[in-house]
């Protein structure tokens, strides 16, 4: 047992395939690694770069601390009592885990989709309209309204909603309510948006819909994505990266970490041997 | 023997047949070369006991409430003297020979020769109810006994005999309600036939004090009882301005902001506040805080004279005070309206606070924008149910706001509230059936009432809340 996990270590020291890319980044990490409580360590020593305008898939098997890195990006995990991080995330080149820089204010720049849709118990406008009555983005009520529709619309829910925005958004259906989630999101106006693994309480037809979302926003925003599900990485993502127990294992573009995979941990996991 | 001796050894026979029953069913089992039983051997042990136990006991239970009032009927049929008493002579003779049944006291009186009879009627019924209640279980015993072979479902059997027993336990609770319900309802309409209704939910002046003698001077009789009512809403109004805010933003500090280091001194903490008698709360009414009002609204007074204010200069001060007790219910509220908000709040799931920080929220945002509003439906039926608490509370309110009925505004005047009036009406040396005491009962279905709407509402509101997250 002892030696498989030394060995395992020595497989997993260095990052393989391109985890930097040419070029300027949008998100960078050097260095990272997050700790629970101190003693228990959830991310080991990750260097990856965003690049502005695509998406990032981040897989691995359960626990591989994808979720814990991309919980990171925005600060998220501050909320969680006992969690700390070391090294260097930035933001266009800015670390946003230095004193200048308000956490709240970056998770206006970094929104987030979660796993479940998690819509307020509110109407379908208030909860468009929440994140820009916070920040200000509207001054008057014909401004909001058209950040609302605005936000609808990217985000293809303005056909089905434009009648009933005073209805609650907890009425919607599944797929609804996480394409609600993605306006609110996008309401913000973000540089960023996380997802993590947004299409894993949705059924098929609910998912092909979102993915197809993602693909649009590509053009406006940079994305990173967990999920579960590999056929989502390959059919959805620019880059892929694989997480194996807090360690990036390799980074690469979807189609060669697909086809042609450099780890072995790698291969195994895309061609279903474990995870 | 006794009634209790009675029920003791029934629940031995109980104990024992289960054995039998049992015994008879291990019997049949495969270890003895049987076919395989349907249930358990415990299970013919246990429907043998249920048959044994259960009718011998209900019919003895029914028996025994019955039977003091048959044999009291049987007794009268037998002494024409009794017959031509009026009710209420009858149901005083009833009593004496009642009692005299069982003091067997020497006088030959008709009550005395009546009590012997009584108590020769309780014997005999008392025997046959031991022979009835004996006889059932043998034929319950006998009729699960010799029944026992391997196809019977007794498992299936004993699932229905308990549903049968809950269900009755369940009904017990209800009729209590009800009894309650009638008891107060009966003598309420007894008083309506003697007061008017109007008089009643609209007369402004309250004083049930009524001439017992011709002579008597000072007793109107004046049952206007919208002073009580105003006296109890203008208390809880009060107690609830204090309460409500103190304990829903209590509870947001403990549920969204405390450590769990300090949740966990303050919680308890919390709850010793909430489990102190409201005698205590009362004293530290009457003692404390009224005296304080008291002081505060001479302070008011002089300058209302100082600065020529003439509402304040004209201020009625006195120690009993609405404020007084508005103020001590309210901190008697607190811990409640605390408790069933930290609930309602803590119950909204943890996704909505993520949501709303990853929209760039700060912590105070998403409390009162997200959780709040999450939990307003919660927290307003926690609000209810403190309002039926503090219209139900008497104590603290008998020991510092007094008794005097008052249709006033000003807070530092004696009311008086629907509780403490029945109190004051029941205390004491009272007249069963004047209309001072039937009184007690109208006052007391109009607060049934009262309390009973809000907290269907109350219930409504919370069951509505629940449904959002369902």
């Amino acid at each position: 047992m002892n030696n498989n996990k030394v060995e395992l270590d020595q497989q997993l020291s260095e990052t393989v395939g391109k985890p930097l890319i040419n070029g300027t980044p949008k998100i960078t990490c050097r260095d990272v690694n997050v700790f629970y409580n101190q003693d228990s360590q959830a991310i080991f020593d990750v260097n990856v770069d965003l690049a502005k305008n695509q998406i990032l898939a981040m897989i691995g098997p359960s626990g591989c601390g994808k979720s814990t890195l991309l919980r990171c990006l925005n600060r998220m995990n501050d909320t969680i009592d006992g969690c700390s991080i070391t090294g260097k995330i930035s933001l266009d080149g800015e670390d946003i885990y230095s004193n200048d820089i308000d956490p709240v204010l970056l998770r206006a720049k970094v929104g987030m989709v979660f796993q479940k849709p998690n819509p307020f118990p509110k109407s379908i406008y208030d909860n468009v309209a929440y994140g820009p009555r916070l920040h200000g983005i509207a001054t008057n009520n014909s401004e909001l309204d058209d950040v609302v529709e605005e936000s609808l619309i990217k985000a293809g829910l303005w056909k089905e909603t434009k009648d009933r925005l005073n209805k609650p958004g907890t009425g919607l259906s599944g797929g609804q309510q996480q394409r609600l989630c993605i306006a609110r999101t996008i309401a913000v106006r973000p540089d960023v948006i996380l997802m993590d693994e947004p299409t894993s309480a949705l059924d098929p037809i609910a998912t092909a819909t979102i993915e197809e979302l993602m693909h649009e926003l590509k053009s406006s925003y940079t994305i990173a994505v967990v999920t579960h599900s590999m056929q989502q990485a390959a059919r959805i993502s620019d880059r892929c990266s694989y997480f194996h127990l807090g360690r990036l294992v390799e980074v690469n573009d979807t189609n060669i970490v697909f086809t042609n995979p450099e780890h072995e941990l790698t291969e195994n996991y895309i061609t279903g041997r474990f995870g | 023997m006794s009634n209790l001796n009675f029920f003791i050894i029934l629940l031995i026979i109980a104990a024992i047949v289960f054995f039998i029953g049992q015994k008879k069913a291990y019997s049949y089992s495969m270890f003895n070369g049987g076919a395989k039983l349907h249930s358990l051997p415990n299970y013919y042990g246990y429907l043998t006991t249920l048959w044994t136990f259960l009718p011998a006991f209900g019919v003895f239970v029914i028996w025994s409430f019955f039977e003091s009032n048959v044999s009291s009927m049987l007794t009268i049929s037998q002494f024409s003297e009794l017959q031509q008493l009026s009710v209420d002579e009858l149901s005083l003779a009833l009593n004496e020979i009642k009692i005299l049944a069982v003091t067997n006291s020497s006088s030959v009186s008709i009550n005395n020769q009546a009590a012997a009879v009584y108590s020769e009627y309780l014997n005999h019924s008392f025997n046959l109810k031991i022979l009835v209640s004996v006889l059932l279980a043998l034929l319950g015993f006998f009729y699960t006994y010799l029944r026992i072979k391997p196809t019977m479902q007794a498992r299936n059997s004993v699932e229905k005999l308990i549903v049968y027993v809950l269900f009755t336990c369940a009904l017990i609770a209800i009729f209590t309600t009800v009894g309650i319900i009638f008891s107060v309802l009966f003598e309420s309409i007894e008083f309506f036939s003697q007061v008017s209704i109007t008089e009643f939910f609209f007369g402004t002046h309250w004083s049930p004090q009524i001439a017992i003698r011709e002579d008597q001077v000072g007793g109107s009789g004046s049952f206007g009882a919208v002073p009580l009512f105003w006296g109890t809403i203008f208390i809880s109004f009060i107690a609830m301005i204090i309460a409500a805010p103190l304990g829903l933003i209590a509870a947001i500090f403990l549920s969204e902001y405390a450590t769990s280091q300090v949740r966990a001194i303050i919680k308890p903490i919390l709850e010793i506040l909430a489990g102190i008698p409201t005698v205590v709360y009362g004293f530290f009414a009457a003692l404390t805080v009224g005296p304080l009002v008291r002081d505060f609204g001479y302070y008011l007074r002089e300058i209302g004279i100082n600065l020529d204010i003439e509402i304040l200069a004209n201020l009625t001060v006195s120690t009993e005070s609405v404020l007084a007790v508005g103020l001590v219910m309210g901190m008697m509220i607190v811990p409640f309206i605390l408790s069933l908000s930290d609930d309602v709040i803590l119950s909204v799931p943890n996704a909505m606070r993520d949501g709303s920080i990853a929209l760039g929220a700060t912590k105070s945002e998403t409390v009162w924008r997200v959780i709040v509003p999450a939990a307003l439906p919660g927290i307003v039926g926690g609000f209810l149910l403190a309002i039926s608490r503090a219209i139900g509370e008497t104590m603290i309110v008998l020991m510092a706001a007094g008794v005097a009925a008052n249709l006033t505004a000003n807070p530092m005047n004696v009311v008086t509230t629907i509780t403490t009036q029945i109190v004051t009406l029941l205390t004491g040396d009272q007249e069963f059936d004047s209309v001072k005491t039937l009184a007690a009962f109208a006052l007391g279905l109009g607060l049934f009432v009262t309390t009973l709407i809000l907290n269907i509402i109350a219930l409504h509101v919370v069951k509505k809340y629940r449904e959002q997250y369902e």
